[in-house]
């Protein structure tokens, strides 16, 4: 590919994060002109109750698009290229499982021990789920990372993650089992994803966590790229393979966690982003990939977080259900034109 | 001390390889090599499967560890140094094949400069340059740009080849390079390896199993044998001494020290005469002995064959008849017929 077509590309993607980005913020339950929306944006003080909702609630709520749909995305390339597996996404090694674990202790457990988690709830407050979901998947994150040292094969540290998924999965099920109608439903409720849980608050955790991981991803470009060849010819060329998969574990970990804690797990864009990226691109080159999933990620995020918001209704949809539903026929359409798949994994 | 010019590239000092056991005794393959490769120079390593070639070849290129012993490639020790200094001595092509479709060859190649780039992976205006010339030493610079799934088994280990002299390393290492290839690659493949030596002066290492290939085109071959055997000398030296014939031995073939080749042995049915020479009678005998036939120019029994080659016919003459068969096929048919 010619780089002018790359240059169109990247800034046609920048475009349309705009616009979406705006149209995000116009669509609501309450609708508040575009103009007037600009106008908020740039500080003017157009009506207090739409200022509140633009810039407390719209506002965070597609940053946080653009993060998740960013972080996940890398996420997902970064497991990708790991594991040579095109199935591989940012919650292959059972990241999000120990997160929902956490969360189902925390919203379920509080009816099996009310003492000692009804005090550890009403202390956390509204941090509740998200520390318990952060605290779930560091707990997962430091038995994979161990796992990581001692095993020098990427394939054996994929089962690994995946048994992992599947042992807290089964706890979770336990958990709703003996859980009251109540806490089986809010917990239901974490699993469907959120884009709009997120306050400032948590956005000044949320958000840095988020940069510094994907940062740390992109100082991991040269030795991914190298991993294409295979390990082999990666430790040929100078590359720590085990060094590098610990990384790519870390940044993985820190963006896939965090974003789980306060979004909920948010199955498929990690998935299906790269694949997009390679059809479009045409390449294999995290060079390229790399800021190409970050782009496509944020732009699909958004137009799922605008269609979520059935228009000329108050309800919003999960924003897990849109994802896969929207954006499921358009990966396949992609990948079926392009055939890139095979040609990145054969 | 930087601009040493050593004369051996390669230098292993009693060197022991094999896997270590967390209980009971390692696993000795071979032990106290003292192997050398100088500048310029081809050495070809043989063995039959599992003597222990890819163990040495590892062991070597510091990926794993000796059980006695250090190897040294232009004095420095291989396993004292980590990844990136390694990758700046010795690089290495690998059997497997590349998993991934989509990437230019060029951008294949520049991954070889790895070692030289900064964190980044920014190529300067060296790198650039030894990338093209990498990739013309391999007759593939018009190729650069294209995908290597666009590109045939023998053009993608040319661009292997072109990453490893990308990586500008003294020594370079191959392991079964020809594994995957027809024969015309096979041979192309060893022709450009052997032109490489000579012309950068670098010193080339290669496994293989291309015995007849190896004999041709390595100035030194080191051969290994099932049972810890390890002989190392110019290719004729090692057939003269009967030393591959030794290695190679089995039931079901020879290898013929006159022709260099292998033989199979093929079960003796009866002798036949044949009368003829020349090179129809050279793949008349071969046609004849694959069938069980004991060929001789002395009059056996009451059938002989006879070649015509004006016509490039054969006869078969049994008890005063002749049999004409236009080609060996036929020959032979008209042989299981009459017998």
């Amino acid at each position: 590919m010619q780089n002018k077509t790359k240059i169109i590309l990247f800034s046609s993607l920048f475009i349309l994060i705009a616009i979406f980005l705006v149209i995000d913020l116009i669509l609501g339950s309450v609708s508040i002109p575009g103009e007037k929306v600009l106008a908020i944006l740039m500080g003017e003080d157009v009506k207090t109750s739409w200022n509140y909702i633009i810039l407390n609630f719209r506002l965070p709520k597609a940053i946080t698009a653009i993060l998740v749909g960013a972080g996940l995305s890398v996420s997902g390339l970064m497991m990708q290229t790991l594991f040579r597996n095109p199935l591989a996404g940012p919650y292959v090694l059972g990241i999000s499982s120990g997160a929902s674990l956490g969360v189902a202790l925390m919203v379920m457990a509080s009816v099996l021990l009310p003492g000692v988690f009804g005090v550890i709830y009403s202390f956390l407050g509204s941090w509740a789920l998200v520390v318990s979901a952060i605290v779930g998947a560091s707990i997962i994150f430091v038995i994979i990372g161990m796992a990581s040292i001692r095993i020098s094969d990427s394939v054996s540290l994929l089962i690994i993650g995946i048994m992992f998924g599947s042992i807290t999965g089964a706890v979770v099920n336990i958990l709703q089992y003996f859980s009251d109608p109540e806490q089986l439903q809010s917990f239901i409720v974490w699993t469907f994803g959120s884009l709009s849980g997120v306050t400032w608050n948590e956005m000044q955790l949320m958000a840095p966590v988020v940069i510094i991981g994907l940062l740390l991803s992109f100082v991991l470009i040269k030795p991914m790229d190298a991993l294409l060849l295979g390990e082999n010819y990666a430790r040929g060329v100078g590359i720590s393979v085990n060094k590098t998969r610990i990384w790519v574990i870390i940044s993985t970990a820190l963006v896939a966690g965090t974003l789980t804690a306060f979004a909920g797990p948010i199955a498929f864009i990690g998935v299906a982003v790269p694949h997009m990226a390679r059809a479009i691109f045409g390449t294999a080159s995290h060079k390229v990939l790399l800021p190409a999933v970050v782009l496509i990620g944020a732009v699909l995020m958004l137009v799922c977080d605008i269609l979520s918001q059935v228009p000329g209704n108050q309800t919003t949809l999960p924003i897990n259900s849109v994802t896969a539903i929207f954006g499921g026929p358009v990966v396949i359409w992609v990948i079926v034109r392009s055939r890139s798949v095979k040609a990145s994994f054969s | 001390m930087s601009n040493n010019y050593f004369k051996d590239i390669l230098e292993t000092n009693d060197l022991s390889i094999g896997y270590k056991e967390k209980r009971g005794e390692d696993l000795c393959l071979l032990s106290d090599l003292n192997l050398t490769v100088r500048r310029g120079e081809l050495v070809c390593l043989l063995g039959p499967n599992g003597s222990g070639k890819s163990t040495l070849m590892r062991t070597i290129a510091g990926l794993q560890a000796p059980l006695k012993g250090r190897t040294l490639v232009e004095g420095i020790p291989i396993r004292e140094r980590n990844f990136s200094e390694i990758a700046r001595l010795l690089s290495i092509v690998l059997t497997e094949r590349l998993q991934i479709g989509n990437l230019s060859v060029y951008h294949i190649v520049s991954l070889g400069r790895h070692p030289y780039t900064s964190w980044m992976g920014r190529l300067s205006e060296k790198d650039e340059s030894m990338i093209k010339w990498a990739l013309e030493q391999v007759g593939l610079w018009q190729y650069a740009n294209k995908f290597i799934n666009q590109l045939s088994d023998g053009e993608r280990q040319r661009v292997m080849i072109a990453k490893a002299l990308a990586q500008d390393t003294p020594l370079i290492m191959l392991d079964e390079p020809t594994a995957h290839l027809d024969l015309p690659n096979r041979v192309e493949i060893m022709r450009l390896l052997r032109n490489l030596a000579k012309e950068t002066d670098k010193a080339i290492l290669l496994s293989t199993h291309e015995l007849d290939l190896a004999l041709q085109a390595a100035d030194i071959i080191w051969l290994m044998s099932k049972n810890n055997d390890f002989k190392i000398g110019a290719p004729e030296d090692l057939v003269l001494s009967g030393s591959i014939e030794e290695t190679f031995k089995n039931k079901s073939f020879n290898f013929d020290r006159k022709s260099g080749n292998f033989i199979m042995n093929y079960q003796k049915k009866q002798k036949i005469q044949l009368v003829g020479n020349d090179v129809m009678g050279f793949w008349t005998q071969r046609a004849l002995a694959r069938e069980g036939y004991q060929v001789t120019c002395e009059k056996t029994g009451n059938c002989s064959i006879h070649l015509v080659e004006e016509s490039m016919e054969w006869q078969i003459h049994k008890n005063g008849k002749v049999t004409n068969c236009k080609s060996i096929q036929d020959l032979l048919l008209g042989l299981n017929e009459n017998l």
